[in-house]
């Protein structure tokens, strides 16, 4: 997904300092007779943080470092599942359905000792909705009107209409501290395009198990464990010391970890798993993203853009349905993916809600079929298309369009491929100005990817499929607060989506993660690492 | 040597504008940096606001003519990736790459004029065959991989050097420099022996062709015959006329150090303006690129006029022949 960054530097002490904290360090070391010892997690990622602002900038790399001192009011644990952080309970108001009330934990500080209350609850909230926040989208979605302080430990949020996944939403808004934001001048998000930075894209005051020591972008961010922090004894918070390195080549990052320069690797190149897990010294841990990746064709246009064609093929649903049962998954599976993923016949992931075993099949792949169908459609000798591909969007992205190129030109279907960087992709996708394209979306529910893919108006559906009654259902679908009802809505507009035919769906990603092997750490299925949970071998 | 010097510099000005002007033209299609800024569920209005703000909706000429008048005058613009001044960020960086770059061009001229020196004079001996097979080799393989291959020999099967990074830094006003530490030196060593590979070779082939030719003339050939001792012909009378062509050459090898020292950055992850430079394609962040490469072409200019004078200086039939035009 698109990104853009914040800068920021601080510089450790002093060297003067240095021989004074040896001296010190070595007087620690002969009086620590404690069990567990120091551990330090260095953590190798191929891109840095883009800035601590926590409401400046919505990006996965970005959101996965900072939950390390930040918290929400509810977060998702690493199968997925929303739980309560810094709120214990939550419901909507039964006479009042357009109001959301969260019970706070208590006894909960802020890094500087400041303590939590539901004003600061209030006030992130209502931070997260100002123009310059970059997750404002989710308060968007949810149809948050204002988050209201009822008294220390209530909080309100107060909604256009009944909004059912207004939690799940939250999920996605870290908590700051009122005092201190308006102290540092940090009361708006940092604005990106004013080309400002503020105090809270460099420094940090969160309620998190960690809080920052120092941080130089592109090279290094260092984290302490918080010794107020409320979850000690509930987490094993094993890891004291965090230091987290930026490698983007895969080669360095791979041999950093072997060389035991860190001791934490996310990213793993699929090509280097065996290898990695070949090695006695280090442990690799394997498990779901919650991401797919598919295809997606322009069904609305009158003509190809690119490439030659009688009209528009993909306005026919014969076409796509003998696209889709051309792809061999099986094939991009063990050749390309290395068994790393898992062969799909819808666009939600396993992991999210509303996803069904039905929807997950895909159809065998069968050439003569697609030939045939091809044929009725008018097309029994093809057609010639371009393929929109990024080679740095998810795994092996680029291997997988050239994949599909050799497919499809069995069914007569002759694909020029145009790979670019994602930041070249993802706009004309954003634009609509592609017939065909690989495309990866995650998300924990069906809803969003309905209001993002499906409807006709969604701002990644270049799919340009328009249907108004399934628009209708899934407008419907925003405030509809009966479960049950919500059920068989989702079912239905999937129902449509997967007889349409306009997505092709490929797999799920699987991701990988190496350790040295004392270190233990959970998959997590949003790829957001919580180092608190992480364990070490004593 | 004063006209001399303005007429280099008349000429160099065509060059700028050109390099500003494709630098500019092609980075101007590549992505959509309003994409980075504005965030997927922005609306058209959103969009165009911001366009207009950025002066994206304006004429490509327009464009163009303010970026260079505003480039004049040092400003290159908001990176529209990391939303700070484009000057501040390459400034940041630069220390990086020139202490880096420097290193390896330190190496590569010693390193390279000395084993000319011995494969000139002593061709048979073991350390030229080695010298020579090798560099032969270093020649012809990619950097990146000359880059990897050290850090899997030095940093993971022998675990000396650190394999990433640029060690402990000091800060002296706004130069950060990591050659007062000690990590600063163990983490600077593989990329700039990486880096200076190919220099090396370069350096040391030409000293020993040139050296070669040079034992041949005649002004050798009376200095030996007058029974002058060896170290004094060779070192003194010998490498000083093989050192012009050195010179020039090593000059504008500094040049392409720098500027090339992208994919040494990226495979050290080193912090400097290469790995700025990659990050910015990445995510089409226009005005570093164009900024980048037309901080680069202007030290490469100035380095090539600073080679043009020094080799004024060193060859007086430059000054006194009809050379001079």
């Amino acid at each position: 997904m698109p990104k853009s960054t914040a800068r920021c530097f601080i510089h450790r002490p002093a060297r003067l300092k240095r021989r004074f904290a040896a001296i010190a360090s070595v007087a620690a070391l002969l009086m620590t007779v404690s069990p567990g010892g120091a551990e330090t997690l260095k953590w190798a990622r191929s891109l840095d943080v883009q800035t601590l602002d926590p409401h400046a900038y919505n990006e996965n790399v970005t959101f996965a470092f900072n939950r390390q001192m930040y918290e929400g009011l509810v977060e998702r644990s690493d199968d997925g599942k929303l739980i309560g952080v810094l709120a214990t309970e939550w419901r909507m108001l039964p006479d009042h359905p357009d109001v959301w009330e969260f019970k706070l934990r208590r006894n909960v500080t802020f890094h500087d000792g400041a303590p939590f209350k539901a004003d600061d609850a209030a006030f992130s909230i209502q931070r997260a909705m100002a123009p310059t926040s970059n997750v404002r989208t989710y308060l968007a979605a949810a149809a948050v009107e204002e988050a209201i302080a009822k008294d220390d430990y209530t909080v309100q949020v107060k909604t256009k209409g009944p909004s059912p996944l207004l939690p799940e939403n939250l999920a996605s808004i870290f908590i700051m501290n009122r005092a201190w934001a308006e102290k540092n001048d940090s009361v708006v998000p940092q604005d990106f395009k004013g080309g400002k930075e503020n105090y809270a894209a460099r420094h940090e005051n969160g309620t998190g198990a960690y809080r920052l020591v120092s941080r130089e972008s592109d090279r290094r961010s260092e984290l302490e464990a918080y010794d107020k922090y409320w979850g000690i004894g509930q987490f094993p918070i094993d890891i004291d010391r965090i230091i987290y390195t930026p490698i983007q080549s895969a080669a360095t990052r791979v041999s950093a970890l072997i060389s035991g320069e860190v001791n934490f690797l996310q990213d793993v190149p699929p090509q280097d798993i065996s290898r990695l897990e070949q090695n006695e010294s280090l442990r690799v841990v394997r498990g779901p993203e919650i991401r797919t990746v598919f295809l997606g064709v322009n069904t609305s246009a009158n003509t190809l853009a690119s490439g030659e064609a009688k009209g528009n093929p993909f306005a026919d649903k014969r076409v796509r349905h003998a696209m889709n049962m051309s792809i061999d998954r099986l094939a991009i599976k063990s050749a390309i993916m290395r068994g790393e993923s898992v062969p799909l016949g819808t666009i939600i992931s396993p992991i999210a809600d509303g996803y069904t075993e039905e929807l997950g099949k895909f159809p065998k792949l069968n050439i003569d079929q697609a030939k045939q169908l091809m044929a009725e459609a008018g097309y029994p000798n093809g057609f010639s298309v371009t393929l929109n591909c990024p080679n740095d969007g998810m795994v092996n992205d680029e291997r997988i369009c050239q994949a599909v190129v050799a497919m499809l030109a069995k069914i007569g279907v002759t694909v020029h491929l145009d790979v670019q960087p994602s930041a070249v992709v993802w706009p004309l996708v954003l634009n609509r100005k592609t017939d065909f394209y690989l495309m990866t979306w995650g998300s924990y529910d069906s809803q969003l990817i309905f209001d993002n893919l499906v409807h006709s108006r969604g701002a990644w559906a270049a799919a340009n499929y328009k249907n108004p009654e399934i628009d209708a259902k899934i407008e419907l679908l925003r405030s509809e607060a009966d479960p049950q009802r919500r059920k068989t809505i989702i079912a239905e507009i999937w129902k449509t989506v997967q007889d349409e035919c306009f997505y092709l769906p490929i797999h799920a990603q699987v991701l990988a993660r190496a350790t040295q092997k004392k270190i233990h750490v959970t998959p997590n299925v949003g790829n957001q690492i919580s180092v608190k949970t992480i364990k070490v071998d004593k | 040597m004063t006209g001399f010097f303005l007429r280099r510099l008349l000429s160099v000005l065509p060059v700028m504008l050109m390099t500003a002007f494709l630098s500019f033209a092609a980075f101007h299609f590549i992505g959509d940096p309003l994409q980075n800024m504005v965030g997927p569920e922005a609306t058209a209005q959103d969009r165009a606001r911001l366009a207009a703000e950025l002066g994206f909706d304006r004429p490509f000429y327009i464009q163009f003519f303010r970026f260079i008048s505003s480039a004049l005058h040092g400003d290159f613009g908001i990176s529209t990736r990391v939303g700070r001044p484009v000057l501040d960020l390459i400034l940041e960086r630069l220390p990086a790459t020139l202490e880096l770059a420097i290193l390896s061009f330190i190496f590569a001229m010693i390193a390279g004029v000395a084993l000319g020196v011995v494969t000139a004079l002593r061709p048979r001996s073991i350390l030229s065959g080695f010298s020579l097979t090798v560099s032969l080799i270093a020649v012809s393989l990619p950097n990146f991989l000359i880059g990897i291959g050290l850090i899997y020999v030095f940093a993971v099967k022998l675990g000396w050097l650190p394999s990433f990074g640029r060690g402990d830094t000091v800060k002296i006003g706004w130069w950060t420099t990591g050659l007062l530490t000690k990590t600063g030196w163990q983490a600077i060593i593989l990329p700039a022996i990486s880096l200076a590979t190919y220099q090396l070779t370069l350096i040391l082939r030409l000293v020993r062709t040139e050296m070669l030719e040079v034992m041949h003339s005649d002004h050798i050939r009376f200095a030996r015959a007058r029974g002058l001792p060896d170290r004094l012909i060779y070192f003194s009378y010998a490498l000083k006329n093989t050192m012009i062509p050195v010179v020039t050459v090593a000059g504008l090898q500094l040049g392409s150090i720098i500027a090339f020292a992208v994919v040494t950055e990226t495979v050290f992850q080193w912090p400097g303006v290469g790995l700025l430079f990659i990050n910015s394609i990445r995510f089409s962040d226009v005005p570093i690129m164009a900024a980048y490469l037309l901080i680069v072409s202007i030290i490469f200019v100035t380095i090539n006029m600073v080679v043009d004078c020094v080799y004024y200086l060193l060859d007086p039939r430059l000054r006194t022949g009809g050379v001079v035009r």
